[in-house]
């Protein structure tokens, strides 16, 4: 599989210099590029033009059925499959279910958040190319990386490599897929 | 004074002291999970665990034997189980505090502070549940607060406050967890890349999730986080809020007030705050964080502790004033008899630990001495657990019939389980310490002045935000 290639990883030190790397490789036409950073790089974001995030929908959407599903769940058992007069209140007595309603609707919203977050982010991903390069632990202490992959239609390995390199890259590697 | 001097001292403290780079903070704080077990480590541990198993044996006591090994009586049918219940679940709220709200405000000084306070919820929410969860007598049927279908064909009562609790805790258990967890996950994948057994390679490394620091994940991840804040902090707001539904939509003289939700939200957080203080100097004295977690630091949350208190004394003067104000002969013979009542001295100590002791932080001094604030901190504790138990002892034992009146004292089982509640909670805790990264790396690299990219525009993004 010697021949297969995911892509070129090149290192930087600082967050300033990722910042600027970043931004020139999108200008230089690339898309299927990826920084590793050991915190968030503010303006990184604007510099790799990625869209907003989709995390907000899932929240949204977590949030919804969470709070029509317990309102609906106690609807149904207080008032249909187990009607009980209780302190003289009506059975649909909503004031009542607002606690419940308002915890349930947290509750997925934040599954909404984590899970969905994971879920975009393609998480759980144990195996990556990426972590066969030498250097690439430091991306979780104090080094910036730059990763373009093979798929973007701009690559090629001679001359993305030779890009990286202009742009101050260093321990520049190539991964093998 | 030279002018430079003088510019220097109206600066803010810095949010991490002494020459720092990314390297040696991720050396600081992995460093002490990958040293040897220090020794001292083993003897805590071995209290700590000693008690949680006494816990384990007075639960099991009570489960065979029944509820009657408790000091209950009629009418004083909530006694130190809820008072324990309550007790920690307020400690919890501090966590929440410095994780959700205080990120949601921009006080990046909660950076360093912020994974060992929500640790410290997530156990302490673990002990709370014990209380109620063996108060309802016959645990094996725990599962009908649930709502599942069963072949009684009944449900849950949705109008009691109690199941409302139920929901909110067990909402507020799952959220902490799972915002400590995302909080967690880029440096767990730290400690995996800096791990030289395979053991800790393979357990770290599922625990990373494969996380590789892409920036593609950062932004969904960022965007989480902070949902995730603004959802927990509604949610940590609610549940002390329903907690008190627990005693305000009951029809007790002394429970049945409309100041409790406020009040227990504040005093939540004063709790809180102490034991997240009691618990950080331990740590930084022991662990040598004292440039991550700074004077800065402890003063802040002095301060806090300051105001919450204050706040949770004007409550106490509050319900005496509507007390009298109501005109309702009832409500106001119960805070004459908790002041001067048979449980008086539980009174008395309760308003000298919440109320007087935490105005000692007006004094700059005082509020950063270590062995000052370390006292108070445990004091505030101390009247904390006997606000609870004022609140309901003082409210029960006097009925509306004067034949039914009584007076609780516990057993030594609750005693036991009381003690044992802590043994499992400093157990816990001293896991964590020994496994996890008590400060979270990742965030504390973001607020280093190297991590700003561009260092000209830092008072223009500082306003931007």
């Amino acid at each position: 599989m010697a021949d297969k290639i995911f892509g070129i990883l090149a290192e930087f030190k600082t967050p300033a210099s990722i910042l600027d790397a970043a931004g020139r490789a999108y200008a230089e036409g690339f898309r299927q590029f990826d920084c590793h950073t050991p915190f968030p790089v503010h303006g990184l974001d604007r510099a790799m033009g990625l869209a907003a995030s989709k995390v907000p929908w899932l929240v949204l959407g977590g949030g919804l059925t969470g709070g029509s599903c317990g309102l609906l769940l106690q609807w149904w058992t207080s008032a249909v499959s187990y009607p009980l007069i209780i302190g003289g209140k009506p059975l649909f007595s909503y004031q009542a279910f607002v606690p419940v309603t308002f915890e349930l609707t947290i509750l997925l919203a934040s599954f909404g958040a984590v899970f969905g977050m994971f879920a975009l982010n393609r998480l759980p991903m144990f195996y990556h190319p990426i972590f066969r390069a030498p250097t690439f632990h430091r991306a979780t202490d104090d080094r910036f990386f730059l990763s373009i992959e093979a798929k973007d239609p701009r690559f090629d390995v001679a001359r993305t490599r030779q890009f990286l390199e202009a742009i101050g890259g260093e321990n520049i590697t190539v991964l093998e897929a | 004074m030279s002018q430079e001097s003088a510019v220097s001292a109206l600066e803010p403290a810095p949010l991490v002291e002494g020459p720092q780079d990314f390297n040696t903070i991720t050396e600081k704080v992995c460093s002490i999970v990958e040293a040897p077990t220090p020794l001292a480590w083993y003897v805590f541990f071995a209290i700590a665990s000693g008690c949680a198993s006494m816990l384990l044996f007075m639960l099991g006591y009570l489960v065979w034997t029944g509820i009657g090994v408790w000091g209950l009586n009629n009418p004083i049918g909530w006694g130190w189980d809820i008072t324990n219940f309550v007790f920690w679940i307020g400690i919890g709220h501090a966590g929440t505090l410095i994780s959700a709200i205080l990120f949601l405000f921009r006080q990046k000084w909660r950076t360093s502070i912020n994974r060992a306070a929500e640790a410290m919820t997530l156990f302490a929410v673990a002990c709370a549940l014990i209380f109620p969860g063996f108060h309802v007598g016959r645990i094996w049927v725990a599962y009908w607060m649930a709502p599942i279908p069963n072949q009684m064909g009944m449900w849950p009562n949705f109008r009691s406050p109690l199941l409302w609790d139920v929901f909110a805790v067990s909402t507020y258990g799952t959220v902490s967890l799972l915002f400590w967890y995302v909080g967690l996950v880029p440096d767990v994948a730290t400690l995996r890349d800096r791990a030289t057994s395979r053991i800790r390679a393979m357990v770290y490394g599922a625990l990373a999730l494969g996380w590789r620091g892409s920036n593609r994940h950062w932004h969904n991840y960022e965007k989480a986080y902070m949902l995730l804040a603004g959802l927990s902090t509604p949610l940590v707001l609610s549940v002390h809020t329903i907690v008190s539904f627990d005693f305000a939509v009951s029809v007790i003289p002394g429970w049945h007030t409309t100041i409790f939700p406020p009040y227990f939200v504040a005093g939540a957080i004063f709790s809180g705050f102490a034991m997240v203080l009691t618990l950080l100097v331990l740590c930084r004295q022991f662990f040598g964080l004292k440039e991550l977690i700074t004077m800065r630091h402890l003063e802040n949350m002095n301060k806090i502790m300051l105001a919450t208190g204050s706040m949770v004394g004007y409550a106490y003067a509050m319900e005496f004033f509507i007390a009298w104000y109501s005109a309702n002969p009832y409500e106001k013979f119960v805070f004459i008899n908790r002041a001067f009542g048979d449980y008086s001295w539980a009174y008395w100590t309760m308003v000298t630990c919440n109320v007087i002791i935490p105005q000692l932080f007006w004094f700059r001094s005082l509020r950063t001495s270590i062995p000052v604030m370390f006292v108070i901190s445990i004091l505030i504790n101390v009247g904390m657990w006997f606000e609870r138990f004022v609140i309901i002892a003082t409210s029960l034992h006097r009925d509306f019939l004067p034949s039914s009146w009584a007076y609780y004292t516990p057993t030594w089982v609750e005693m036991c389980t009381f003690i044992g509640s802590f043994g499992l909670f400093f157990m816990l805790f001293l896991l964590f310490v020994r496994f996890l990264p008590m400060v979270a790396i990742a965030e504390v690299k973001g607020v280093l002045p190297t991590a700003n990219p561009h260092p000209d525009h830092r008072e223009l993004h500082a306003e931007a935000h």
